[in-house]
């Protein structure tokens, strides 16, 4: 079964980058309607009633982060879009700016006509500079055309859109982060409460959005929120953007209709095509790097033995013990051969270097482990170091200012969780090789 | 080099001009990002204390307000670098499909190791962590391009266009 299309319903179209292709596939439709027929709160129902949760991975309803927004006389509000994609495994939030930039310059404009935004921002990851331009570009378009600007479509609506680099940091996809960075300063996130929605960019009302949330508006308003949450299953409504990669024969971003089973998403050719080299499947991060690993038995079947979906809900059936989460959609494949302990080094190498290092159990977390899983890999482990490891993460988990310590912690309590066996193999093996080094007195052989 | 020599020409000056307006009367700090990669664009690719004084001096802020930004994230060059700055992703995804491969094979035919600079200064080998390329693993990042799904030869082809080039590589 093909799933519905929202997003990328016209990605494929020659040219669709430029303003006036994008006219001719519905394009600035929802805006139309938005500005010519409906009041700014009518769009927030439309979006509450849509069920969108946040896509940017924590999930979060949409409708419900706008309607917290303080609106105090005469301050302005902003809407600022979260394209600070950086979770090691998710590419979609790329895919969508450089195929369809003006679907999102639609979404911004729209939702910040819902919330009384006069000035918004798209925050875009630095190394990100390709899509800069190409953001920039559509924006340049969009103020000729009179779709931004004063008066918008002869609304009254005035509203300014700029492009803000970022300087190369994963912690600024944290809301609070990135705020602090696009007010030119180190991103450290901020502690919270107050909120974004209250206190926000420069102390003003705030609503920071992911760049997948903030497109799925433009098919809320046109089709209306009750048509996107017949979409999908239970509170998982609508489409999601889930980017493939790893061991698989089709790696992509994939719009897929919330439900899809992981099994058929993983070997169905409408998605990732099987494993790669016809090998079998060992294990799925399935929401990017931060969500727990699962083996081959857990990800296809929940411990309950009934299949496993692609919704928020059915990821992370059983908690972490036996399940995972949706996350930013950031599906990670591993075939057989796959070192989940060398993979888990990588992950533990890239929190060491983006902990922004104020809170002391992440700085000096992140960095444990790190040292940890390489002396484990270099064959100077003790089984005691996989315990030593299982605490160093328990003691991040819950005690930082922003969730970078539990993306940290996460990953490594999973790999342990399910895959303790092969920790004790990278120690034991070494182990035994020392021994038999040191009985035949071969010490001065070149490491194996 | 001192301060004084240190000036953004005409155009750079005009996009200073358009990058402050983006922010609200008073708010201009704002600007830091967008001008440091200016700033690194335009002076040779790197940041060096004078020309953090100088952007610092732009958006009417003590200098320590500047460093203390431009050590905190990854894309700012605290040191010269080589004039094609080599940026190889080693997360996870591409970790899988053979990361480690092309570092080796790049770290043997530049006969450098990572970080290093070749000896005419042409190339320069960076370790990175994930560029959100996993899709079309291995990869590696050379100024504002991407440079993906690479494999040997590619990898023989994109040097010797470069070397053919020769021109700065940078992300603005």
């Amino acid at each position: 079964m093909m799933s519905k299309k929202l997003l990328l319903k016209y990605d494929h179209i020659p040219g669709i980058q430029a303003l006036d292709v994008y006219r001719k596939h519905e394009g600035y439709s929802a805006l139309e309607k938005a500005l010519k027929s409906m009041q700014p709160d009518e769009v927030l129902e439309e979006v509450k009633k849509s069920g969108l949760r946040g896509r940017g991975g924590a999930g979060f309803p949409t409708g419900m982060k706008w309607s917290f927004l303080a609106k105090p006389e005469s301050v302005p509000r902003y809407l600022v879009c979260n394209a600070d994609e950086s979770e090691p495994g998710t590419f979609k939030d790329r895919y969508l700016m450089e195929r369809i930039p003006h679907l999102l310059i639609e979404g911004m404009i729209v939702s910040s006509f819902a919330l009384g935004a006069k000035t918004s921002y798209i925050y875009v990851r630095g190394e990100y500079f390709y899509i800069i331009k190409i953001l920039q570009n559509a924006i340049k378009e969009a103020y000729a055309a009179g779709l931004l600007g004063k008066n918008i479509l002869g609304s009254g609506f005035d509203l300014d859109l700029y492009v803000q680099p970022g300087g190369g940091a994963y912690i600024c996809g944290e809301e609070t982060a990135l705020l602090e960075s696009l007010e030119g300063k180190r991103g450290n996130p901020r502690i919270k409460p107050p909120f974004p929605a209250v206190a926000g960019l420069w102390g003003c009302p705030t609503v920071v959005n992911n760049v997948e949330t903030i497109a799925a508006v433009v098919p809320i308003i046109n089709d209306g929120g009750e048509a996107y949450a017949k979409i999908g299953v239970g509170k998982s409504t609508g489409t999601k953007l889930i980017s493939a990669s790893g061991h698989i024969n089709k790696p992509g971003v994939y719009e897929i209709e919330l439900g899809v089973p992981v099994e058929e998403f993983i070997y169905s050719d409408a998605y990732c095509g099987g494993i790669k080299n016809g090998k079998k499947l060992k294990a799925v991060v399935a929401g990017g790097s931060s969500v727990p690993i699962l083996p081959t038995e857990l990800i296809l079947k929940t411990a309950k033995g009934e299949p496993r979906l692609m919704t928020y809900e059915s990821l992370s059936d059983g908690g972490f013990a036996t399940g995972t989460m949706l996350g930013s959609g950031g599906f990670i494949v591993m075939d057989e051969d796959t070192s989940i302990v060398k993979n888990l080094f990588t992950f533990a190498r890239f929190y060491r270097h983006e902990s922004c290092g104020q809170c002391s159990p992440c700085r000096e977390g992140t960095s444990w482990m790190e040292k940890l899983i390489k002396r484990i890999l270099d064959g100077n482990g003790k089984i005691s170091d996989i315990d030593l490891l299982w605490d160093v993460q328990s003691k991040i988990e819950g005690k930082t200012i922003c969730p970078l310590g539990e993306a940290a912690a996460w990953p490594v309590a999973a790999a342990i969780r399910h895959f303790r066996p092969e920790f004790e193999a990278y120690i034991n093996q070494h182990n035994t090789i020392k021994e038999v080094k040191h009985y035949y007195r071969l010490n001065n052989l070149a490491e194996v | 080099m001192t301060t004084e020599e240190i000036k953004f020409n005409d155009a750079a000056q005009h996009k200073v001009q358009e990058i402050l307006a983006q922010y609200p009367e008073g708010k201009q700090k704002s600007a830091m990002l967008p001008l440091l990669h200016l700033a690194q664009a335009e002076f040779d690719g790197w940041l060096s204390p004078s020309v953090m004084d100088y952007v610092a001096s732009i958006l009417n802020v003590q200098p320590i307000e500047v460093y203390e930004v431009a050590t905190f994230y990854s894309m700012f060059n605290l040191k010269p670098t080589g004039k094609y700055l080599i940026e190889i992703c080693q997360t996870s995804s591409c970790w899988l499909c053979g990361a480690e491969d092309i570092i080796h094979y790049l770290e043997n035919k530049l006969e450098i190791k990572t970080g290093q600079i070749t000896k005419d200064g042409m190339f320069q080998l960076k370790r990175v962590e994930c560029l959100g390329s996993c899709g079309t693993a291995p990869m590696f990042q050379i100024g504002d391009k991407y440079y993906e799904n690479l494999t040997f030869e590619k990898i023989d082809s994109i040097l010797e266009e470069l070397r053919n080039e020769n021109k700065r590589s940078t992300y603005v």
